[in-house]
């Protein structure tokens, strides 16, 4: 499985990372041997097999719907980038 | 002081040999005496550790200390530490100030320990080498051209040089039983849901787990006992009774029944690592156990399954970090879409970027069944070979890693040789297996690892067939020579 450098380019788009032009081909390279490590997998039958998403057979626990935090917004904003009147601030996205 | 264990100094602080701020001081000098040319710690809290000192030696005038009141540690930077940086060794995080405590954090203050401070780690946990941190590679103790491991070098290496008694770890792949073994320390990876992962920064959710880093199995019991137990905060934390694990260390292990998987035993093996192995399950029979040959049919499958599932898990998990609510953001952001994409390109090092791509490709349209999928149904089979062995054996054993510690820079060119040098561990994070190293012996003058793997939930079996083993050897309690 190799990747080209334009989908190399989607991909990284699609998870939000800027990647410099002259490093795209380094990716493309880690990531198809990567796929082909990975393609390995295609040589065992699956069929009826059922998928295991986690260790412990167990089901999601719930709890009654009460508040169990305290307001910590001055404290949790503190360690923000930019903020101002509480909130967070990212550069204009409607004019 | 400083070739104590922890039950050692926990018996020297009770007989009131020394106080737990001369503890304190006598480690905090040790890491500025060495840690220099290791560059294990990111973070050192001096004063910190003082005053926590101060507060337990009073907690001990009151007769109000445990067996851990007093005793310094380090935890990896991986765990949020409320007041102090929690960086994960990335540029992302470097700025950080965790605004709470991990459980894991919470839980071994409540037991009196003293964090002495962070441990340096790969990036996110994504590496076996610790050359991926943002702050620069770790030493091997053991010899400083070779890299102690990862991801929990820091922690491995700090033990390892008697820089602290105990750290924590974490372990997604073998991140705390491949440095173990290639430092020369105890390291446990616990049954997944013994610990809680609150306020541990999510790598792979479905693979980390938390556990102790010590010198010796006696010293794990004793932090495993402090670390674990029910954690509501942690949706996957098991609701179940911690049993005191230092309790049955001693019981008696004839009749045993180990299983020797044939697949951690071929191609790929390095001769003297095979050695080891084989002298320490030799020491096993003279203990009386029963030693039998096992099969894990899919173990070649764990590493392939390994990097869809863990890639994936972390593509989305880390989409968290956007440069809006805590850590990097980059300068001058042109647009909302510019100060998500640069924030991450330069917060991120190229292996979890790597990392997140693989990720985002096996989660993307039209391929989620060819690979996510496809590597949970394996992961399955996979976890059905540990459960047909575990019918036959109580525990299986086998080496830790392939190799002795590597050279630093030595496999940094190619990912997939790197990843390979976790085969032995990662099918017992996809199982969800307890997992652990201990010291067996030494290689070209490099230590070995023993893995000793148990079924769910069997951690007190691990401790207790572990220090037989140290009952009868000494190889826990030899340390690097640069660092006596």
């Amino acid at each position: 499985m190799s990747l080209d450098k334009e989908q190399v380019a989607n991909i990284a788009h699609l998870a939000r990372l800027d990647i410099r032009d002259e490093d795209i081909g380094a990716y493309a390279e880690s990531l198809s041997s990567i796929l082909d490590l990975v393609a390995q997998m295609d040589t065992v039958d699956t069929a009826g097999v059922t998928p295991m998403a986690h260790p412990l057979d167990m089901a999601q626990r719930l709890r009654p719907d009460e508040v169990t935090e305290d307001d910590q917004r001055e404290r949790f904003q503190a360690i923000a980038p930019r903020v101002e009147n509480g909130l967070y601030l990212v550069p204009r996205v409607i004019e | 002081m400083h070739s104590k264990t922890l039950a050692g100094l926990s018996a020297g602080l009770q007989a009131g040999e020394f106080s737990s701020q001369e503890l304190t001081r006598h480690f905090l000098d040790r890491i500025a005496a060495h840690d220099g040319g290791l560059n294990c710690f990111i973070t050192v809290c001096e004063e910190r550790a003082m005053a926590a000192a101060a507060v337990a030696d009073e907690r001990r005038r009151k007769g109000e200390a445990g067996p851990l009141t007093g005793i310094p540690m380090a935890h990896k930077d991986i765990f949020c530490t409320d007041g102090v940086r929690t960086s994960c060794a990335s540029r992302m995080l470097d700025n950080f100030i965790a605004p709470y405590d991990a459980g894991v954090t919470e839980r071994l203050q409540r037991a009196g320990m003293v964090m002495l401070g962070k441990t340096n780690m790969d990036e996110f946990a994504m590496g076996s080498s610790n050359e991926t941190s943002f702050y620069g590679p770790v030493r091997n103790p053991w010899d400083r051209e070779r890299v102690p491991g990862g991801s929990s070098g820091g922690s491995a290496a700090a033990v390892a040089a008697r820089l602290v008694p105990a750290a924590t770890g974490t372990d997604t792949g073998g991140s705390i039983r491949q440095p173990a073994a290639l430092c020369g320390i105890t390291g446990l990876k616990p049954t997944y849901g013994r610990v809680s992962r609150w306020g541990m920064i999510a790598f792979a959710s479905s693979l980390d787990q938390a556990g102790p880093m010590t010198q010796s199995a006696e010293d794990a019991a004793l932090m495993l006992g402090a670390m674990a137990g029910f954690d509501p905060r942690d949706s996957t934390c098991a609701e179940r009774e911690v049993p005191d694990y230092t309790a049955t260390l001693n019981d008696d292990i004839r009749g045993l029944r180990i299983g020797l998987p044939k697949e951690y035993f071929g191609e790929g093996l390095d001769s003297g690592v095979a050695a080891a192995v084989e002298t320490a399950i030799s020491v096993y029979r003279s203990l009386g156990a029963e030693v039998v040959e096992i099969s894990l049919p899919n173990t070649h499958l764990a590493v392939p399954v390994y990097y869809v599932v863990a890639p994936a898990e972390c593509s989305s998990n880390l989409s968290r970090f956007d440069g809006v609510r805590f850590g990097y953001r980059c300068e001058d952001p042109r647009d909302l879409e510019d100060l998500y994409k640069r924030s991450r390109g330069e917060g991120f090092g190229d292996e979890v970027k790597r990392r997140i791509m693989v990720g985002t490709y096996a989660l993307s349209a039209g391929y989620y069944d060819a690979y996510y999928l496809k590597a949970q149904q394996i992961r399955q089979l996979i976890s059905d070979d540990f459960r047909k062995a575990f019918e036959q054996v109580d525990v299986i054993m086998g080496p830790t890693t392939p190799d002795t510690a590597f050279g630093l820079g030595e496999k940094m060119d190619d990912p997939v040789t790197m990843y390979l040098n976790d085969i032995y561990t990662i099918a017992v994070n996809l199982a969800g297996l307890p997992g652990m190293s201990i010291p067996a012996g030494m290689a070209g003058g490099l230590p070995v690892g023993l893995q000793i793997v148990g079924n769910y939930f069997d951690e007190a079996r691990l401790l207790n067939v572990a220090h037989r083993y140290q009952q009868e050897t000494d190889w826990h309690t030899r340390m690097p020579s640069d660092f006596a």
